[in-house]
């Protein structure tokens, strides 16, 4: 099998929406998932609920917690995952969550699970460097994504950089997650010197809430990271599954201009 | 990457915080470091602590309070004196000059009680700095009269109405604060709890308690105590006393945490006390016992005592928990309010409700005691803030 993510990369600048298991529930959610890879996602990434969301502003926050109150678990978002492969999605499928569940389930139980599933990669936003060998000696074959932030010394993206697997997350502003009204300034020179110690492919992530943003964007970075605009915009249709195919078009319309 | 101060306790400890706020730990943790061996900095630190806040805090002998329970002789370290009327006070000013040093001009704090919160309005209104805190609306009610006191101290009290609305949420909200500002914000951490280099910053600017303790209870009775008493919450106000005491084998170090509703009916934060819901786990950026569910999401709390209303605890506590330097047990709501009222009569001081969560203790086990032997009980902050509450659970109970 050739690596899922790799070959996602073959085009860029690829649109990688982040959607939550769970919200507005269960099913839906796993229709949209669908739906969005099947109309112009290369990536997803899935999102596992948490209690106590630090990196995430307040429609991630509001979302994750409408899933958790309808029950979502690991156990079910993995099952969840495995039902949208089933329905034939090929992209690759990105487990993002916080550590402490993942660690409730048990961390290599996690990664065999979510790897049986269908899962291709995790990213862990309180995992640092610092912490992340004990996730790495359980992860195995798939990636740990790693983080970078404008705030990252050049030192730390040299080290972080250099030890990079599947694709480089670039945090675009100091901050939590959520749309601004303008591209941060400077991006351009913060993804070039990312580059200057890495091959591998940097999405940006983090404010881009329109596609003109995300076009403005794909013309720097080699991914778009689209998270708070993604379940707003879904969350708040009447249909999520209609509005899902015309958000991710749109996105990908726009990207491939 | 490698940090200048052991980052652990033990399996406990850790830095899980996002990426973006790693520099600033980093930042913090040489701004700490460098402080340590400047003259300069330790000169104006201990000069406050003495001219601002008070220190040294009075040892007082609680001589009716012995005499009532008729077993072991009963000493207050009285950080109920300092001024704002708590411990908290120590480390908020400790960390208010570290951000002079480091050249920040903004604080944000989050708040329990609110005693942390208006220390750090204290800190920043002595210093200069902008302020801003984040509190629970469930414990705004509740600590109304904190909440005054940090605006009148010019600082801004933010509101908090997510999740359970309390301590720990004020938490998540002054971390996306930071990490939105990092660049000129300071996030002034009120307990030994949180990413490296956190709890030691926290211990160290507390351990003052423990060391004037130890010096003046040998000047008092010319020998250590039996046994030295405090609530966890986070466990900043214990962990600054045991540090005066944790190289003393013989001194028997007992943690006091919220037992609320008793650790049968589910609502409590006690940490160590309730083995199905706790386990070792991360939140707030440390590894740490959490208060948890099986699938990993942090429970809810409850406590009288807005401050020990949490469910983490700091890693070192962890750590002296699980090599069995200290032990921790727990004290009910009723049992903490009951401590209050005692405390009132015998000895003409209104204690903190946190701190009536120790007094509990020392009702509990002075009687079992000698009358030869010595308890010192670290009174970590005054009850002016808990009279609502007090007034309120009165009427409950007549």
């Amino acid at each position: 099998m050739t690596n899922r993510i790799e070959q996602a990369f073959k085009n860029r600048p690829i649109f990688m929406p982040y959607f939550p298991l769970g919200y507005p529930n269960l099913e839906i959610s796993i229709d949209v998932i669908e739906a969005l890879a099947k109309n112009g996602a290369d990536l997803i990434e899935v999102g596992l609920s948490f209690s106590d969301p630090l990196a995430d502003g307040p429609v991630i926050q509001q979302a994750t917690q409408v899933a958790l109150e309808n029950g979502i678990t690991i156990q079910k978002a993995l099952a969840a995952v495995k039902e949208i492969r089933k329905r034939g999605v090929e992209i690759p499928l990105i487990l993002m969550g916080y550590y402490n569940p993942m660690l409730a389930y048990g961390l290599e139980q996690f990664v065999r699970d979510a790897q049986e599933a269908g899962a291709d990669g995790f990213i862990v936003p309180d995992l640092p460097a610092e912490e992340s060998s004990e996730f790495e000696n359980a992860v195995g074959d798939l990636p740990l994504i790693r983080m970078l932030a404008p705030t990252s010394s050049s030192e730390r993206m040299e080290k972080i950089a250099r030890k990079a697997k599947g694709f480089i997350y670039l945090v675009s502003v100091t901050g939590i997650t959520g749309e601004r009204k303008t591209i941060a300034d400077g991006l351009s020179d913060l993804i070039a010197s990312v580059r200057e110690h890495t091959s591998v492919p940097v999405c940006v992530g983090f404010g881009i809430g329109t596609p003109e943003q995300a076009k403005e964007v794909g013309a720097m970075a080699d991914g778009v990271i689209v998270g708070t605009a993604c379940v707003r915009t879904i969350g708040s249709s009447e249909n999520p599954v209609e509005t899902a195919k015309e958000f991710a078009g749109q996105f990908r319309g726009a990207l491939s201009k | 990457m490698s940090t200048l101060l052991n980052p652990k306790f033990g399996k406990y400890g850790g830095q899980f915080v996002p990426e973006t706020l790693m520099p600033a730990l980093i930042e913090l943790e040489e701004a700490f470091v460098a402080s340590r061996t400047d003259a300069e900095f330790q000169k104006e630190f201990n000069k406050l602590m003495a001219s601002f806040v008070g220190r040294p805090t009075p040892l007082t002998y609680a001589k009716r309070l012995s005499e009532k329970l008729g077993g072991a002789q009963i000493y207050l370290k009285r950080e109920d004196l300092a001024h704002t009327g708590a411990h908290k006070i120590n480390n908020a000013l400790g960390q208010a000059l570290l951000v002079k040093r480091m050249g920040k001009k903004r604080i944000v704090a989050e708040t329990g009680a609110g005693q942390h919160g208006v220390a750090s309005a204290t800190a920043a209104a002595l210093l200069g700095l902008e302020c801003v805190v984040y509190m629970g609306s469930v414990d705004i009610a509740r600590q109304e009269p904190n909440v005054f006191r940090m605006k009148l101290l010019g600082a801004e009290v933010k509101p908090v109405n997510s999740g359970t609305k309390t301590l720990k949420d004020a938490i998540n909200e002054a971390i996306r604060d930071w990490v939105t500002n990092v660049r000129d914000t300071h996030y002034l951490l009120g307990s030994a709890l949180g990413p490296h280099p956190y709890p030691t910053i926290v211990r160290e600017f507390q351990s003052v308690i423990g060391t004037e303790a130890r010096e003046q209870i040998l000047l008092e009775v010319g020998r250590l105590p039996d046994t030295v008493i405090a609530c966890v919450g986070g466990g900043s106000n214990a962990i600054g006393v045991f540090s005066g005491f944790v190289d003393d084998g013989d001194v028997e170090l007992i943690g006091v945490e919220a037992g609320g509703s008793g650790i049968d009916s589910g609502k409590h934060a006690a940490r160590f006390g309730d083995a199905t819901k706790a386990k070792v786990g991360v939140i707030h950026g440390t590894r740490t016992y959490v208060l948890q569910d099986a699938d990993g999401q942090i429970a809810e709390t409850h406590s009288v005592s807005a401050g020990l209303d949490y469910a983490a605890v700091g890693p070192e506590h962890a750590m002296l928990r699980d090599n069995e330097r200290a032990f921790y047990t727990s004290a009910t709501d009723e049992e903490a309010l009951s401590a209050f009222h005692t405390l009132c009569h015998t000895e003409g001081i209104i204690p903190a409700l946190e701190s009536s969560h120790a007094i509990a203790e020392v009702i509990k086990r002075a009687s079992t005691m000698r009358k030869d032997q010595i308890v010192l009980v670290n009174l970590s902050g005054r009850g002016d803030k808990d009279l609502n509450t007090v007034i309120n659970e009165t009427a409950k109970n007549l």
